[in-house]
């Protein structure tokens, strides 16, 4: 039996990936051709024995939904275990009140009745590993109120911009967070994960509800840093935040990287996705593909360097792919050229014969479009 | 049962001798094949897109995975509320004493309790060793359409390989007046694909009178289908068209991957509407180093490369370290080829390590090499 139960948190207003948010919240994007993101937070749980794990949707739920279906390829036992969606229920017209306070206060009934006395709260913008078992015994021994996950970035006057960054006491205790705006290259950089006791948690949906109608929990937990024992707990290995269009791109580039990649997968922490039972691979005779990470059910004809595809991509004879991000069931046509881009699904790319853009400044190509 | 009253009942015991090393410790359908799939997966997938909803696996020869394997029937969708795959392997029995599958026949007869319970109308016979894609339903609606006690899916062979196989003899209609086994003068191209669709009232009749006779093999070539024909009962042929392979040995095993590079290749694995369904395992994707060169192949997530692969298929994990050449070869799931390994015409087998340098096969070889074990790289 699990201490406790998981919440996986939608990505709040600081959270704007241009073009691909358009279409599916973050927690849905395609990652590294074959998962998707919120696979990792999920796969983080499940792998932790937390086998109650309620994920929240803010708006555009489909595609979330048809992703995590009944939840049986995360490893949870389909009758004591529960992975549930849930809905916030202010709609999408309303951004600003349509935060994770008002989700979890909506849906307060469902929260009650978990009999875990732990709850463990996980971002869906976020890629990195974590055994939040270990997170929980040592909240537990450190008799803390509230364990905070962070990760010690030194490139924060570029990168994650608007993630929220804690200052903290020698004894790891945190004094305080705030959003970083990139003035500072060593930052700690709140990974928005959260261990507390169940009734803390419903404690602070109260009182964030009581204070202003646009807290979220962040703002609430900020709130309470005088009040309350909030420690953070230092992350290593891979970590990524998905906040903007840039950092998923860098995102999926950096984990081209056999090396890098290796400080994200480990064998013994599986990463479940939905299968899509797709054949695999067809490399044709003509086929020159060098420094990829390729997804099942891909043709290839042409030249793919330095790029991802995600499943069932066609790349035809002469076209050349390098610096881009595919996703699933695009069509790169006969002799087209695409550099530093991100292409989104079931898109054709079959008319115009150059589309690139710089390196340093990666564009994105709509879901569906034919160019 | 909802669907079409039809149950499918896939005979899996074969060990599949021919195979040697590939089928020691697992039966020849759990035997892996095209990147990520085992040859049990194309008659499962058949039965769940022609509708089939319970199917019994009749297992026999070094069962373990094979049983493990196809009891989690929900890896091919037959795990709705009225549907299920059930593994059959031979067991004792209160009014008699068998403990093996005397024959193919023999293997449902012993199962006749576990047809019944579903009381099909239909009851469809595959054989778990076939790689090929076929409606069943379409075969039932011609079976019906001809009113046929029995119908027997046959697919034509070039006629100087006819003698190989079991050869129906038919009239214009279709309708088969006589079959031969592997006859020295044949006298039609239609060969039998061991896949029959029989009304089970009728099937059970001859069953129960086929088990108390002392002198038959108990098989369908050899005994069913003969005593069928001699009681005058109508048997249909139907001619299935596309693509069909019996891997018994480990050049057609190994001819039937290199089958898929084609660029239209009859199989078309990447067919949405008729998809084969698989194992789902827990791997990266495909990792393409910056050295490796890859022209015509067949590679599947989990693997890495960065060598060269010419002409071959990789299955699940296979690694490829930079400088190895994989040249018209298969590696098996979980292979690892290290730096300057060359490796021609040959089949790998599973988890089979070939060290640094270390050369493997030939080009101008008659068979292709297995390879079973681990083969020591150069110092």
């Amino acid at each position: 039996m699990a201490k406790a139960f998981g919440i996986v948190n939608f990505a709040g207003n600081h959270v704007r990936v241009n073009g691909l948010q358009d279409h599916r919240p973050v927690a849905a994007f395609s990652f590294l051709g074959r998962y998707r993101i919120v696979d990792f937070p999920i796969s983080n749980m499940s792998n932790s024995g937390i086998d109650h794990i309620q994920v929240y949707a803010r708006r555009k739920p489909r595609s979330l939904n048809d992703h995590i279906g009944t939840g049986r390829h995360y490893n949870i036992n389909s009758k004591s275990g529960r992975l549930r969606m849930l809905f916030s229920m202010a709609g999408d017209t309303h951004n600003l009140y349509n935060n994770d306070i008002a989700s979890f206060y909506d849906n307060l009934e469902c929260i009650e009745v978990e009999t875990a006395p732990y709850v463990v709260i996980a971002p869906s913008y976020m890629i990195y590993c974590q055994n939040y078992n270990e997170l929980i015994e040592s909240h537990i021994a450190s008799d803390a109120d509230i364990t905070m996950l962070y990760h010690t970035v030194d490139n924060a006057k570029e990168a994650f911009l608007n993630c929220n960054v804690l200052n903290l006491n020698k004894q790891k205790g945190i004094l305080s967070m705030e959003p970083n705006h990139g003035t500072a290259k060593t930052r700690n950089i709140s990974m928005d994960t959260y261990v507390m006791k169940k009734e803390l948690f419903i404690n602070l949906i109260h009182k964030a509800k009581k204070i202003s109608s646009l807290y979220t929990l962040a703002d609430v937990i900020n709130h309470e840093c005088g009040e309350l024992d909030i420690r953070g707990v230092s992350h290593r290995g891979y970590f990524a935040a998905i906040s903007d269009f840039k950092s998923y791109f860098n995102a999926n580039m950096s984990l081209i990287d056999i090396k890098t990649a290796r400080s994200l997968f480990n064998p013994d922490w599986p990463i479940y996705t939905r299968t899509n039972d797709s054949a695999p691979t067809h490399y044709y005779d003509s086929a020159k593909v060098h420094n990829c990470v390729i997804s099942n059910g891909c043709t290839i004809e042409g030249t793919v360097e330095h790029s991802v595809l995600g499943r069932g991509v066609t790349i035809k004879e002469g076209a050349v792919v390098k610096n881009c991000v595919v996703l699933s069931g695009s069509v790169i046509g006969k002799d087209i050229h695409v550099e530093n881009m991100v292409v989104d699904r079931n898109a054709k790319l079959i008319h115009v014969s150059e589309i690139c853009a710089e390196e340093s400044d990666p564009k994105y190509i709509e879901r569906g479009d034919t160019l | 049962m909802k669907h079409n009253n039809m149950l499918a009942m896939i005979l899996a015991g074969g060990r599949g001798s021919r195979l040697h090393e590939l089928t020691n410790k697992v039966a020849k359908p759990a035997v892996s094949y095209g990147g990520k799939y085992r040859i049990i997966d194309f008659p499962l997938s058949n039965c769940a897109n022609s509708g089939i909803d319970v199917v019994g696996v009749l297992t026999q020869y070094e069962s373990i995975l094979l049983n493990s394997y196809v009891a989690a029937g929900r890896r091919w969708g037959l795990d709705a509320r009225e549907s299920g795959v059930y593994v059959l392997p031979p067991r004792e029995k209160a009014d008699s004493n068998l403990d093996v599958y005397r024959g193919t026949a023999d293997a449902i007869s012993q199962n006749i309790d576990f047809v019944d319970t579903y009381d099909p109308e239909y009851v469809l016979i595959l054989s778990g060793d076939h790689i090929y894609k076929m409606n069943y339903a379409k075969m039932l609606e011609e079976h019906k359409a001809h009113n046929a006690d029995a119908t027997i899916a046959v697919i034509q062979v070039p006629m100087k390989e006819a003698s190989r196989f079991g050869i129906m003899n038919t009239d214009d209609e279709g309708r088969i007046v006589e079959f031969e086994e592997k006859p020295e003068h044949p006298k039609s191209n239609l060969a039998s694909m061991g896949i029959y669709i029989f009304n089970w009232k009728l099937l059970r009749k001859m069953l129960v009178a086929d088990m108390k006779l002392a002198e038959s093999s108990h098989d369908f070539g050899k005994d069913i289908i003969p005593a069928l024909l001699a009681d005058g009962k109508n048997l249909h042929a139907y001619t299935f068209k596309g693509y069909w392979k019996d891997v018994g040995t480990i050049d057609s095993l190994w001819e039937a991957n290199m089958d898929l590079l084609d660029a239209h290749n009859e199989l078309d694995l990447s067919d949405r509407t008729w998809k084969i369904y698989t194992e789902d395992v827990n791997a990266l994707p495909q990792y393409i180093g910056p050295s490796a060169n890859i022209n015509r192949a067949f590679i599947t997530q989990g693997c890495m490369v960065d060598g060269e692969v010419k002409n071959s298929v990789l299955f699940t994990g296979a690694k490829v370290s930079p400088g190895a050449k994989i040249i018209d070869s298969v590696l098996m799931p979980g292979v690892e080829v290290e730096e300057g390994a060359v490796i021609t015409r040959a089949l790998v087998a599973n988890g089979v390590k070939i060290g640094k340098d270390a050369v493997v096969g030939s080009a101008d070889s008659e068979h292709i090499e297995l390879v079973s074990k681990r083969v020591k790289g150069v110092e």
